[in-house]
Order: structure tokens, then C-alpha cells, then sequence
């Protein structure tokens, strides 16, 4: 196949397979939150409700999309966008299968750092622009959050960039072929999935929203399809998270031999998604300064013990 | 390549003119923004991958968000700009237009006799560890004291002392 036509696919298939998952989430995430809290959830359109996604998206298209009077118009229309596609930028660097990634940088996890830092400007954009006292004090609340939470983000997956000798991803999932690295860096593989759910911030993490507190928090004013992306833009954040887990921790698409790679990365990719899906109807949401804290007391001193022990043992053992 | 380095300076540096004509403080933070994106996408051509990301990371990710975040908090309205429109009056142009022309007329100047073109010389994150931890050593060690004594003193500043609760302690504990 010609190696243009060939890439070209790649790239569409992994934009759709995300952007599918993101879709598909709005049903299992609440399917799944309906069997664990002993109720129904969505059951009504189609088998197993699974067409309330296509209605859900058929009503978010025809609301009427507003612009408060009192809004930075251009600011305002721009801030949704930003999460979307800083997001979907991530997916790039995502190995799927040995020879299915869109592009293989030799500074792969350095790269979602980047992508994952700007897509806080969503955020801040979207809740400075709304002038809004809820969304401004969601926006501060989210700036401080993932400002931290990225440095514990970033030093955790150091032990596992120390134990490969690469930023690259496809290396990394190469070097797990005897272990999965979560055994090696469980310390790591936690601080990651907790940091990850604050930089999504997903429940039980979801301090910049807090409907009881903040009306909607930093999308307050939003509606429409504005208010749809950045729906959309949270649950792509989830399903990044949970590949990134699954690249970084879990062996990638490494498998017994009768799946085939992709299989076996979907899958794990879903058990991930899952498990996320069960901290939010498990977990309460922490107090404001109490995840603070938390983070600069607890998790950075962790990240840094860990990165000193990973280091010591690759220096003794050579 | 090189018509990608073209765009992507240009992109620099109208972004960067705009930084300094916005009225808005936040509308000029976000031009920084763009600017420093583009510059980080020089980098990457000419071959410093690892810098281009650095800079996005912390230039664009987490220096330009607090100061957002300051910004954000000083609520600056209608006064800040009529005031902003006050200093950027055409007077107050022409002292800097003056110095940066003849700085500019240099860096022509100094170009015009160097005729090297852009080389990409790809450096991976290994060789820019190895450089900070060889032969930068002492300079990395005086920042990481520097960062230190800031960190104390930023923590030291923003430290407050407790307040008690009850209204009949609230003398005796200050």
C-alpha cells in the first residue's frame, strides 16, 4: 500500500476510534453508574438504550447556542475549542499496535506533557470570559489544580522514562515485554492514574465544576455545542488517560498471542476507562485546599522518593 | 523545511507586535502565548526537539497560565484600557522604534555577511542531559539553589498564622 494512503488512514482511524470512544462513553459511563448505584440508567432508545448517544447528540446540535451580552465574544467561542484539540493532539503519540501509530517522537511522553499543559488555557479561557463570579472561581480553582497536579504527572512517569532509557512510547511498551512496569513502578502507576484524574478534572476531582458549589463552575454560561465540546473534551481526556495507562503501565498491546495486539489494547484500554467510570460513583469529591495539599504534601515528596529509589536500584543492578 | 521556519517566524514575530499594541492584558497574554508556541516550533525545526517541548511545557504551559491567573484575579476593566490607550500614544513610539531600527539594521547587517543556512542537527534528550550534567554542571547546581532559596521565601511569604476561632481567644492567639 502506498505508505502515504497508508498513514493517511492511520491517522483518520485513530481520530474516529477516539472520537467513537468519546461518544460511546456518554452511555456506558452512565449504563454503568445506573448497574453500581442499583438503578436503571438509559434503557429506553434502541437495545440496551444504546441509541440515547445519537439522541443525546441530536439535542445537543439544535439548542440554541448563546453568547452572554456580557462575554468576551472571540475568547468565549475560542475556549472549547482548545481542550478539544489538545486532547485529540495527545492521541498522536499513542501506539495502538507495533506498526499502527500516527507518529513515533524520541520525546513521546514529553509531547502529552505539552499538550496536557495547554489545554488548561480551556479552562481559564472558558471561565475568564464568561465574567461570571462561578465561572471565574472555577477557573481559579482549575488553574491551581492542574498547575500542580501536572508536575506530579510529569515526575511520576520518570521512573518508568529511567527504566526504558527513552521518552518514546514505542519503546517503552517494547521494554515491557517481560514485565508490565506497574509491578516495578506501582508507586508511579498510582501517583500517575490520581494526577491524571485531577488534570481531567474528573470526579472525584471535578473541583473546577462543583455542581453543588459553583452552579456549573467555569462553564457556567455555556450552552449548546460549546457546552457539548467541552463534554466532549472530558471524556476524550478520559479515554488519552486511560490509553496513556495502558501504553505506560500495562504493557501497551503486549498480550498472550490469541488476540491480536489492537485486541488486546482496546481492551485493557477499556478495563482502564471502566475502572474511572467506578471512581466516580465510588468516591465523594475532596475539599478545595484539602486536594491541594494533598498533592504538594503527599504526592510530590512520593514522586521524588520514587524517582530516587528507581534510580538507585538501576545504578546498583547496572 | 525552511518554508515552515518562515512561517513559523513570522508567526513569531506579528504575534509578538500584537503583544505590544493589545489593550487588553489578557488578549496580549494570549498573543505571548502564540508567540511562544511558534518559537517553540522553531526550535523543533532546526533540530532541539527537547527544547521545543520544555517550552511549551513551561513557558506556555505553566508561566503564561499564572500569569493568566494573576491577571485574571486583578480584574482589570474599561479604566485599565482607557489607561492602556493613554501610554500607547504615538509619542511614546518613536524613542523604541528608533533604538530597535538600528538594532534591527545590525542584525541585518550581520547576516548579510554570514551566508549559513538553517542546519537541522537533530540533538535527542540524551546529549542535552549529558551537556546540563558534563559541562554545565555548576551552573545547574546554582539554579537549583536559587529555586530553592525562592521556594522558602515564597513559602515563608504566604505564610500566615493561624487564626482562632473562638471570639474570646481571638487577642491572646494573634
Amino acid at each position: 500500500m502506498n505508505p502515504i494512503v497508508q498513514n493517511l488512514l492511520i491517522v483518520f482511524g485513530v481520530l474516529f476510534g477516539a472520537l467513537t470512544m468519546a461518544a460511546g462513553l456518554i452511555w456506558i459511563e452512565r449504563r454503568m453508574l445506573g448497574l453500581w448505584q442499583d438503578r436503571y440508567g438509559p434503557n429506553r432508545v434502541g437495545p440496551f438504550g444504546i441509541f440515547q448517544v445519537i439522541a443525546d447528540m441530536i439535542k445537543i446540535f439544535f439548542k440554541e447556542d448563546w453568547i452572554p451580552p456580557f462575554a468576551d465574544r472571540t475568547i468565549f467561542t475560542v475556549a472549547p475549542a482548545i481542550v478539544v484539540a489538545t486532547v485529540l493532539l495527545g492521541f498522536a503519540i499513542v501506539p495502538v499496535a507495533p506498526n499502527v501509530f500516527v507518529v513515533d517522537f524520541n520525546i513521546g511522553i514529553l509531547f502529552f506533557l505539552a499538550t496536557s499543559s495547554i489545554g488548561v488555557y480551556s479552562l481559564v479561557l472558558g471561565g475568564w470570559s464568561s465574567n461570571n463570579k462561578y465561572s471565574l472561581l472555577g477557573a481559579l480553582r482549575g488553574t491551581a489544580q492542574m498547575i500542580s497536579y501536572e508536575v506530579f504527572m510529569g515526575l511520576s512517569l520518570m521512573g518508568v522514562v529511567m527504566m526504558t532509557g527513552s521518552f518514546s512510547l514505542h519503546s517503552i511498551v517494547e521494554a515491557q515485554q517481560g514485565m508490565w512496569f506497574v509491578v516495578p513502578q506501582i508507586v508511579g502507576f498510582v501517583i500517575f492514574i490520581i494526577a491524571a484524574l485531577a488534570e481531567t478534572h474528573r470526579l472525584p476531582f471535578d473541583i473546577p465544576e462543583a455542581e453543588s458549589e459553583l452552579i456549573a463552575g467555569y462553564h457556567s454560561e455555556y450552552s449548546g455545542m460549546k457546552f457539548g465540546m467541552f463534554f466532549v473534551g472530558e471524556y476524550l481526556g478520559i479515554t488519552l488517560i486511560s490509553a496513556l495507562t495502558v501504553t505506560l503501565f500495562l504493557g501497551g498491546w503486549l498480550g498472550p498471542s490469541f488476540l491480536p495486539p489492537f485486541a488486546w489494547f482496546s481492551l485493557k484500554t477499556l478495563v482502564v476507562i471502566l475502572f474511572i467510570v467506578l471512581l466516580r460513583a465510588a468516591l465523594p469529591r475532596p475539599r478545595y485546599d484539602q486536594l491541594l495539599s494533598y498533592g504538594w504534601k503527599v504526592l510530590l515528596p512520593l514522586s521524588l522518593l520514587n524517582i530516587l529509589v528507581t534510580g538507585a536500584v538501576i545504578l546498583a543492578t547496572g | 523545511m525552511e518554508i515552515l521556519f518562515y512561517i513559523a517566524s513570522i508567526v513569531a514575530v506579528v504575534s509578538t507586535i500584537m503583544v505590544i499594541t493589545r489593550l487588553n492584558a489578557v488578549h496580549a497574554l494570549l498573543y505571548l502565548v502564540v508567540s511562544l508556541l511558534a518559537v517553540a516550533l522553531i526550535f523543533f525545526i532546526i533540530g532541539a526537539p527537547f527544547i521545543a517541548v520544555l517550552e511549551v511545557i513551561i513557558y506556555a504551559g505553566a508561566i503564561m497560565v499564572l500569569f493568566l491567573f494573576v491577571v485574571m484575579m486583578l480584574n482589570l476593566g474599561k479604566i485599565a484600557v482607557e489607561q492602556e490607550r493613554r501610554w500607547l500614544s504615538p509619542g511614546i513610539w518613536i524613542g523604541p522604534a528608533i533604538l530597535s531600527l538600528i538594532l534591527l539594521l545590525e542584525l541585518i547587517f550581520m547576516f548579510a555577511h554570514s551566508s549559513q543556512a538553517i542546519q537541522a542537527t537533530m540533538i535527542s534528550p540524551k546529549e542535552v542531559g549529558v551537556t546540563l550534567f558534563g559541562p554545565y554542571l555548576l551552573g545547574v547546581e546554582l539554579a537549583a539553589m536559587l529555586l530553592l532559596a525562592s521556594i522558602v521565601g515564597a513559602y515563608h511569604l504566604s505564610k500566615r498564622k493561624k487564626k482562632a476561632k473562638h471570639r474570646f481567644m481571638e487577642e491572646t492567639a494573634e
